[in-house]
């Protein structure tokens, strides 16, 4: 049995697994990172627009401080998230964008003088300080009440990135890249590491570690059509769920973006419409501002969404082959703003579509995006139900962004969560010793090498793996979308537990030998059907309307019955998860309101009817 | 009706005893907007579900899918099926280490390259959490990002003259870096310690000025310009060594 030993085993290499990585290593334990990809091309890379963290460096942005990022964020989230983690969250946002400057970010800077901006399709003029020369700037983001994203060019992601991977190569941080667990080895109290499968050879080997970070990112190819990478399937959340112990948390809570590109849901970013492009119509007029007086194109991700897709359904969408969308406009922004600032979009409309920006509209429309929902942990990042497991970004449901994030806020949650759980985790190792059970080890390596060659062999049946994971993606596409409804949501359940039985008869075509991509989905599929089924169930429990959240037969948001987090467990042998329920927040900073955009019904904690 | 494009892919799973290089060819009704990632995923699930290759983020943003595509390297998932010929011929990127089909192993390859550059920031300051960031010039920034949007691909390494001849040489990737560090003020290194990372035959002088990294470079990096620079810095770096300058 081939067995690696270390202090800190880091699922995943993104931004929020590198970041606790290096946490730990500069305090001297030694960490290893698990990727299934080589770690700089994790989907960390793909995110463009940028950082919310309120410098308030930038004309814009004067006045901004931790209590309005805040703020933003708790009304973003609809009330829906904890807020001692996003009072963390905002006080530490500074500090860590500083941090990756002093690491090597090329952060675009303060330019003093007069320039112009676009807000709403007209031009505005700003005057930037001297006094701020060089200082990082920011751009706007939807939901924000000052400019706070803070940027490079649209390929922030991709800077950060790279700047944290250079710091995990000075430190010398092992990364084992195409490395996929695809089991937590646990006694049901205690989490002691992973069984990995080596996605070069094929090979299973056992990861031992004091400490066990879950940081995959987020589950969203469970949807058809979805601006993730292909590989957010959620690996992180289906070995967790599989514990039957750990919660994953408000499984309900995914995020659709306003701007996927039609046909092929590539992303391109808020920052566009942060920078001052507008939405048309199939007229080319401007629609959002009719909805949104105030926010117009820069309300929150969920309610632009669904704006948009009631536009649609208005009938003053687009007509295409591939479904009816919307225009985004940025022409107006001019060509040295888009050479400069929107590089990636230029280049994804070029090469994706034929289309160049700087002349041309791009079809959009919204398309899934991200996970609120992931391993629920405590406000150190300390997964419920087991000790020395943590999980962090997009993976976990630490619970700053409720039920809906803020654009640039999800790179932002990378590298702050990667920071404050990081030193959790120190804390957490100074102090902490473990006996590995190797009996324990062993039967986890025999229970999934049994299971894998009962696919190989076909012993359950014969089942196309890619035919079960389409009707699951078409089943949430179709039922489990932006718009929710009680009917929709129950035959969307009833389907997918008719597809979690066939999930159980999958059998390979191939032969599984060495680094066989089919064997890594079948491995999976059941997992994927499970959360799939975590998402509808509990979308279909939540009579009301939050954030993302938005039923059409529960149309209010309701404080007095809804101010709590789903918690998705999945028992063995079960055909449909446990859910409970706890209360959203311990403290309320910020008592629930109005968030000032999007159609606001509200029933309020002592059951008073606010709102149309 | 959309063309029959016919695909040629080298095909050998190392790890199977029954397996030996060989090409198999596959049919496919081109659509609308075909990209080579749809139509490689087209195959996987609907002919064979055992054809290996790598793709991630299938929007030209992660380097994960560079192949050799009709002779010349590229990123699949940004190549549309209507710029090839009906024949599309698909390899593996020569230099790396095959792990199976149309997928390499360059995982390995670039953390060993970012360990010899030092692509780090390298300082003897300490930072204090509680300052404001240094400042920088916005148009030093963008300069350096400029640099800074290599994916890390390979195509550039598999494209290059000398790194298929010479497995020690770092190829144009190493070398951009390390300009891309040279152009930061943040980085102490001084001028000697860059030379020492590049000043060899592995390195800037290993270079045979074919260029073919200019070409092919998916996120269209100013590589022939870095390489000129490179080379005269170095070069003249050499010379101030040679007769002790300072």
């Amino acid at each position: 049995m081939e067995t690696e030993f270390c202090d800190l085993l880091c699922i995943g290499a993104g931004l929020a697994g590198e970041r606790v990585a290096v946490e730990a290593a500069t305090a001297g334990f030694q960490a290893i990172c698990l990727s299934i990809v080589p770690p700089r091309r994790s989907h960390s890379s793909a995110a463009q627009g940028g950082m919310q963290a309120s410098l308030g460096s930038c004309i814009m942005g004067d006045g901004d401080n931790t209590d309005v990022h805040f703020k933003d964020t708790i009304k973003g989230s609809d009330w829906g998230c904890d807020q001692e983690v996003a009072r963390i969250f905002a006080n530490t946002a500074p500090k860590a964008v500083r941090e990756m400057a002093f690491w090597g970010i090329p952060w675009n800077r303060v330019v003093p003088g007069n320039s112009t901006y676009f807000k709403g399709g007209k031009k505005f003029e700003k005057v930037e300080s001297s006094e701020n020369e060089g200082l990082i700037t920011a751009r706007d983001f939807g939901g924000t009440a000052k400019w706070r994203t803070c940027y490079t060019s649209d390929g922030t992601g991709h800077t950060l990135l790279y700047t944290m991977d250079n710091k995990v190569v000075e430190l010398g941080v092992k990364v084992h890249d195409r490395m996929e667990a695809i089991s937590l080895i646990h006694d049901g109290e205690t989490c002691t590491g992973a069984v990995v499968r080596c996605l070069k050879t094929g090979n299973l080997k056992a990861y031992l570690a004091k400490a066990t970070l879950i940081a995959t990112g987020g589950y969203g190819k469970i949807y058809r059509e979805s601006t993730n990478a292909v590989i957010n399937d959620g690996g992180g959340a289906i070995i967790a769920l599989d514990t039957g112990i750990v919660p994953i948390g408000n499984p309900e809570a995914i995020q659709f973006h306003p701007t996927g590109i039609v046909p092929t849901n590539i992303l391109v970013t808020e920052g566009c419409r942060g920078d001052g492009g507008t939405l048309l119509d199939v007229d080319e007029k401007r629609f959002m501002h009719e909805y949104e007086p105030e926010k117009a194109e820069l309300a929150s991700r969920d309610v632009v969404s669904r704006w948009m897709t009631h536009h649609i359904r208005e009938g003053h969408g687009v007509k295409s082959p591939y479904g009816d969308h919307l225009w985004l406009d940025i022409r107006h922004l001019g060509k040295k703003h888009i050479k400069t600032k929107l590089r990636e979009v230029e280049e994804i409309c070029n090469n994706f579509l034929g289309v160049d920006p700087i002349t041309q509209l791009i079809p959009v429309r919204p398309a899934q995006h991200y996970t609120m929902a992931g391993v629920r942990t405590n406000k150190d990042g300390a997964a419920y139900g087991l000790k020395g497991l943590f999980a962090a970004g997009e993976a976990a449901c630490w619970d700053m962004h409720g039920f809906n994030r803020l654009g640039g806020n999800s790179l932002a949650e990378t590298i702050v969560a990667g920071k404050v759980i990081g030193e959790k985790i120190v804390e957490f190792l100074k102090g902490y010793d473990v006996a590995f059970d190797t009996g324990l080890v062993k039967g986890a390596m025999a229970r999934d090498q049994e299971r894998i060659n009962r696919f190989v062999s076909s012993k359950d049946g014969h089942e196309n793996v890619y035919d079960i994971r389409n009707a699951m993606q078409d089943e949430l596409m179709d039922r489990v979308g932006i718009f929710r409804n009680g009917k929709d949501l129950q035959k969307a359940v009833d389907n997918l537990q008719e597809i979690y039985e066939r999930a159980q008869k999958v059998g390979l075509r191939s032969n599984g030998v060495g680094a066989n991509p089919e064997l890594g989905l079948v491995l999976k599929i059941q997992g994927m059907v499970r959360l799939a089924l975590c998402v509808s169930y509990a979308a279909l429990q939540r009579t009301e309307s939050r954030g993302c959240h938005a039923r059409e037969d529960y149309e209010a948001r309701n404080d007095r019955d809804w101010l709590s987090r789903t918690l998705a467990t999945w028992k063995e042998g079960d055909t449909l998860p446990t859910l409970d329920y706890e209360p959203v927040s311990k403290v309320m900073e910020l008592p629930p309101g109005s968030r000032g955009y999007g159609a606001s019904k509200i029933i309020s904690q002592d059951g008073e009817v606010i709102g149309a | 009706m959309g063309r029959r494009l016919k695909f040629n892919i080298f095909r050998y799973n190392p790890l199977d005893s029954d397996s030996s290089p060989h090409t198999d060819t596959f049919f496919l009704e081109e659509t609308d907007s075909l990209t080579l990632f749809i139509a490689l995923t087209q195959i996987r699930e609907g002919q064979d579900p055992s054809l290996q290759f790598d793709f991630c983020c299938r929007a030209g943003i992660c380097g994960s899918c560079a192949m050799v595509i009709n002779g010349r390297p590229g990123l699949a998932c940004k190549t549309l099926t209507k710029e090839l010929p009906m024949e599309i011929t698909l390899m593996p990127l020569p230099v790396f280490k095959l792990i199976g089909d149309l997928s390499v192993d360059t995982g390995t390859w670039f953390r060993s390259m970012n360990d010899k550059v030092g692509s780090w920031i390298h300082t003897e300051k300490g930072l204090d959490p509680d300052a404001r960031e240094e400042r920088m010039d916005n148009a030093l920034a963008e300069e350096i990002y400029e640099l800074e949007r290599c994916v890390e691909c390979g195509c550039c390494v598999a494209s290059c003259g000398t790194a298929n001849m010479r497995e020690d040489f770092m190829g144009a990737v190493a070398l951009n870096r390390i300009a891309r560090f040279m152009l930061d003020p943040r980085d102490e290194r001084d001028e000697r310690e860059y030379f020492q990372v590049i000043g060899t035959d592995e390195g800037i002088f290993g270079c045979m000025g074919l260029l073919a990294c200019e070409d092919i470079c998916p996120k269209n990096l100013p590589l022939q310009d870095q390489l000129g620079i490179l080379r005269r810095k170095m070069g003249w770096s050499a010379v101030k060594h040679l007769f002790r300058f300072k």
